[in-house]
């Protein structure tokens, strides 16, 4: 397989595993390293590609488990409260109006979710993969997975019910 | 009756009952202009979700390794090796040539030494002789 085999595999899901990965790390160069660690060690591989049945969604799992390491070891390194304060770089006046923004709002809620949650989200509301796909990325059952997303789903909704009604009254 | 339509399908998709077509007909009635205003909060949450699609990876893909790095350095130390071996070889036939010259010239000398000694040896069997014949010579008249 030499390289232009291999990026016409990759490059329909790269986008999907760095957005997953900036949902998990927050920040966009964290996420571009992680996807492109990801991206050397599938061209690593890149002989036994081919063996596996469903690669783009190997590599979402790969990018999850990776980037939950990541975050371990950030706790390790006791640097969490950095990275909980991370602001996206370039966070100039425009974006800090569009913080108030409801569309950003939602983007702080689903960050407020629990891991599993976001990544579940994610998945299904924003990349749209159907629940098998989502089972195996995941590692859960249908009727978890299923569970996990009503609850997640319905938790925004009630924040977003909560912040529109301020804006009312 | 598109709105009671939507009303249910959220409340199916609360409990994450939906299909994904179904999740795409809310995604397109959100996203329009004409959302129903007890149904507001939802405007934003389906908009997030379609523009947090835009964003790309938009890095150059690296695929050559530090490993390649390796390959070179050690093609260029083959190539060192070898150019010292030669480098060497050549040189040590120099030496092996003076050495084996420096013995030719030692044993030349000492043959010609040799020979001078024979020369000597020779010179005083040439003394020899003479008186050899000089005695001949006293000897012969007396005959």
């Amino acid at each position: 397989m030499n390289q232009s085999d291999f990026l016409k595999i990759v490059l329909p899901f790269k986008d999907k595993v760095f957005r997953l990965a900036k949902r998990l790390l927050v920040s966009t160069e964290e996420a571009e390293d992680a996807t492109q660690e990801l991206l050397m060690k599938l061209w690593k591989n890149k002989e036994k590609i081919r063996d596996y049945k469903n690669i783009e969604a190997f590599s979402m799992t790969m990018i999850k488990n990776y980037c939950y390491d990541r975050l371990k070891s950030k706790q390790a390194n006791n640097v969490k409260l950095v990275h909980s304060n991370y602001k996206e770089k370039g966070a100039g006046l425009d974006q800090k109006i569009e913080h108030q923004d409801s569309v950003s709002q939602v983007h702080e809620l689903i960050k407020n979710l629990p891991k599993q949650q976001q990544i579940i989200i994610q998945l299904r509301d924003i990349e749209e993969y159907d629940f098998d796909e989502i089972c195996e990325m995941v590692g859960m059952k249908p009727t978890a997975v299923r569970v996990a997303l009503s609850r997640a789903r319905k938790t925004i909704r009630e924040e977003l019910i909560k912040k529109h009604n301020y804006g009312v009254s | 009756m598109e709105l009671a339509n939507i009303e249910k399908l959220v409340e199916k998709y609360l409990n994450a009952e939906t299909s994904l077509q179904e999740e795409r007909r809310l995604k397109t009635y959100f996203t329009s202009s004409n959302v129903a205003p007890h149904l507001q909060e939802y405007e934003s949450l389906f908009s997030y979700f379609k523009s947090s699609k835009d964003q790309t990876f938009t890095k150059p893909i690296q695929l050559k390794t530090k490993r390649r790095d390796w390959k070179w350095l050690s093609a260029a130390a083959s190539v060192v090796l070898l150019v010292s071996i030669f480098v060497g070889q050549q040189e040590y036939k120099k030496y092996q040539q003076k050495k084996t010259y420096a013995q030719v010239e030692k044993a030349l000398i000492m043959l010609s030494t040799n020979l001078k000694k024979g020369d000597k040896a020779f010179e005083s069997l040439y003394t020899y002789e003479n008186t050899v014949k000089k005695v001949n010579n006293i000897l012969k008249p007396s005959k």
